[in-house]
């Protein structure tokens, strides 16, 4: 079973210890200045926001069926069965598609760098290997990032929707947009609030490529046969005429190929 | 006049010696700085100018090469053959200098092979870039031949001259699939390009409209060829050329108002702002314009009528991909890009490299049918270096 992170912008308090441990986690530097930044960038892989009193993290979303790995030309991003989307830059060329494709606009690279990598959350696979739950989620006080099963999170989040009337915004961010997401929102106030687009397609955006791509092993040997055809009809033609009466034109410009 | 011809000459030097210093301490930036110091790329815009102006336009404007090996190899019409070498010759080097701009593009160009063992066959990417690998091999094979005549090697020139037709057959199917896939690409991204730009369709667009502007560029250069290499227009191929034009611009017009209506998206263009101002500058320029002049026979049957209508659908088809890949991101980005003076020079130097090459190669190879006889003709010194005005004269467009 696929595992996810249920963010509950109720219960966070703003503390700003999930971007620290994610630092730590990524060894990433982490200092007053970073911890001021608004938004996500190489070195910062999730934020925190603060909107009138109201928190909201953003990070990556992990998605199910992820606009990024299906765009890498060389599968340097991965859909692993756990749940993250993994990276490895020993693949990447750097062409920088995954940026243009995410939804979510995630993946961020190290301009600054000779030898740039691509940066995101990966949801620590090396910690879900082991059985851990992510960095954030561990040490998180006050449990508003919370780490398990992602079909239980998401009885979890339908269930405090239901208990608590008017306190949440009636909708679990990733549940199905562009096909679920291993993270998953609540929220008081209206997910536009911090920038989450909630016009999202409910189907994965990888089918919409890929029903293009998918005619590709028709289309090569049909062309070429329609292809060939032509030629063969376009020359035969030719040659008959050769062989009923021959036009002087037609031989003066037969002699050059190329 | 030889007074005129050499300050000519000179000046376009000058330009292109300035181009190419401009270019190589750009390169320098870029490959001792990274990208962050050579461009104005970010995170919320990753692909800038190479990627719109190089590679897409790249490779829309090398599309002539398939079109023409295939009307003339595959429907034989055989009246094409005079412009086959210099359509062949452009895509070549267009192509060549593609893979060039990549290097510069790609943020790890050491790893451009990876392709070729880490596939991932649900990526478009990686679609285009193993058909432009082939194709490029393709129009290196379909190009050998004048290297090989030039020298005599008859062996060789067999072999090529053998396959030259499945050749020819496996390029038309490598053009039609990554020309459409480069419009393919953008499917992905349905909420972050603007309903002028986002269709379903972008596949067909941009595979007709790389057929228009294969077209357009070959009226285009063969005009030009005969204005500055001194040679006899072939003015019935070039009017030929047109018909076939209009007729593709039609059908292109028809699909992509008919796409805008059907989205709802037609209504907005009738809202000023800056991507309607875009988007009117693009449909003026590669269907209005192009499509009054060319629908009237005179226009049609002039050598000055072809060449500006030509012109007029290479400009509006570079302007549709800059607007695709560039202005159609703007808004849903909320930034606005314009490329640093470095990437501006990076692509003047390979623009300026591009019409160099094809000067040399002209002046080197059998490329024009009439070379050998018009040789005889001007053989005073000069004649071999004012190639160079019409290489940097229209370097910029």
């Amino acid at each position: 079973m696929s595992k996810a992170l249920l963010y509950d912008s109720t219960v966070c308090i703003g503390c700003k210890q999930c971007e620290q441990a994610c630092a730590t986690q990524n060894k990433l530097p982490y200092d007053d200045t970073v911890a001021l930044e608004e938004q996500q960038s190489a070195h910062k892989l999730t934020v925190v926001l603060t909107r009138n009193d109201k928190f909201m993290r953003r990070l990556c979303m992990n998605c199910k069926e992820p606009s990024c790995a299906s765009v890498c030309p060389v599968g340097a991003l991965q859909k692993t069965a756990l749940g993250p989307v993994t990276y490895d830059p020993s693949k990447c060329m750097g062409c920088r598609y995954c940026m243009v494709a995410c939804p979510f606009s995630v993946p961020k690279y190290e301009w600054g760098k000779l030898f740039p990598k691509v940066q995101k959350c990966t949801m620590c696979p090396d910690r879900l290997a082991l059985g851990k739950q992510t960095a954030c989620a561990e040490i998180c006080p006050t449990g508003a990032t919370k780490f398990g099963e992602r079909d239980d999170l998401i009885a979890e989040a339908r269930q405090r929707i239901h208990d608590n009337p008017g306190k949440y915004v009636d909708h679990i961010y990733g549940l199905e947009e562009v096909g679920g997401t291993s993270v998953l929102l609540l929220s008081a106030v209206p997910f536009e609030t911090f920038g989450y687009r909630t016009s999202l397609s409910k189907d994965p955006l990888p089918m919409l490529t890929y029903r293009v791509l998918s005619h590709i092993p028709d289309f090569v040997p049909l062309g070429g046969m329609v292809l060939g055809g032509i030629w063969w009809i376009t020359h035969r033609r030719e040659e008959v005429a050769l062989a009923e009466g021959p036009k002087p034109t037609d031989k003066t410009k037969n002699g050059r190929e190329s | 006049m030889t007074r005129v011809t050499k300050f000519r000459f000179t000046f376009w030097k000058l330009v292109f010696l300035l181009l190419m210093a401009a270019g190589l301490y750009a390169t320098f930036v870029r490959f001792t700085q990274g990208l962050g110091a050579s461009t104005h790329l970010s995170d919320q815009f990753p692909w800038g100018i190479w990627i719109s102006f190089d590679v897409l336009c790249g490779v829309m404007l090398a599309a002539g090469g398939f079109t023409l090996t295939a009307t003339v190899h595959i429907f034989n019409i055989k009246r094409m053959h005079s412009i086959i070498r210099p359509t062949i010759l452009t895509a070549f080097l267009g192509y060549v200098l593609v893979c060039v701009a990549l290097m510069y593009d790609l943020g790890k160009p050491y790893n451009i092979w990876h392709p070729l063992i880490m596939r991932n066959p649900h990526s478009v990417m990686f679609e285009v870039a193993y058909c432009v690998m082939l194709y490029t091999t393709v129009l290196a094979l379909e190009f050998s031949p004048i290297v090989l005549e030039r020298f005599n090697l008859q062996k060789p020139l067999k072999v090529v001259r053998a396959i030259l037709i499945p050749l020819v057959i496996f390029g038309v199917i490598l053009s039609t699939l990554h020309q459409s896939s480069l419009g393919t690409l953008y499917l992905i991204v349905p909420e972050k390009l603007h309903p002028f730009w986002y269709s379903p369709l972008l596949p067909v667009f941009f595979f007709l409209s790389a057929i228009a502007v294969g077209l357009a560029m070959t009226i285009f250069e063969s005009s030009l060829s005969s204005k500055h290499f001194g040679l006899q227009l072939e003015l019935p191929v070039l009017q030929e050329l047109g018909r076939v034009l209009v007729v593709v611009l039609g059908v292109y017009a028809i699909l992509r108002i008919e796409d805008l209506a059907n989205r709802g998206a037609l209504k907005l263009a009738f809202h000023p702002g800056y991507e309607a101002y875009l988007f009117w500058l693009e449909i003026s320029l590669a269907i209005i314009l192009p499509l009054v002049l060319l629908l009237q026979p005179r226009v049609r049957s002039s050598p000055n009528g072809l060449y500006w209508s030509a012109v007029l659908v290479v400009l509006g088809f570079i302007t549709n991909r800059m607007n695709v890949s560039i202005t159609g991101f703007e808004g849903s980005t909320g930034v606005r890009y314009f490329p640093k003076w470095t990437e501006l020079a990076v692509t003047g130097m390979i623009i300026a490299g591009g019409f160099a090459l094809f000067g040399l190669a002209v002046k080197y190879l059998p490329i024009f049918p009439t070379e050998e006889l018009l040789h005889d003709a001007v053989t005073e010194p000069e004649s071999a270096l004012p190639e160079v005005s019409p290489v940097m004269e229209h370097a910029g467009d």
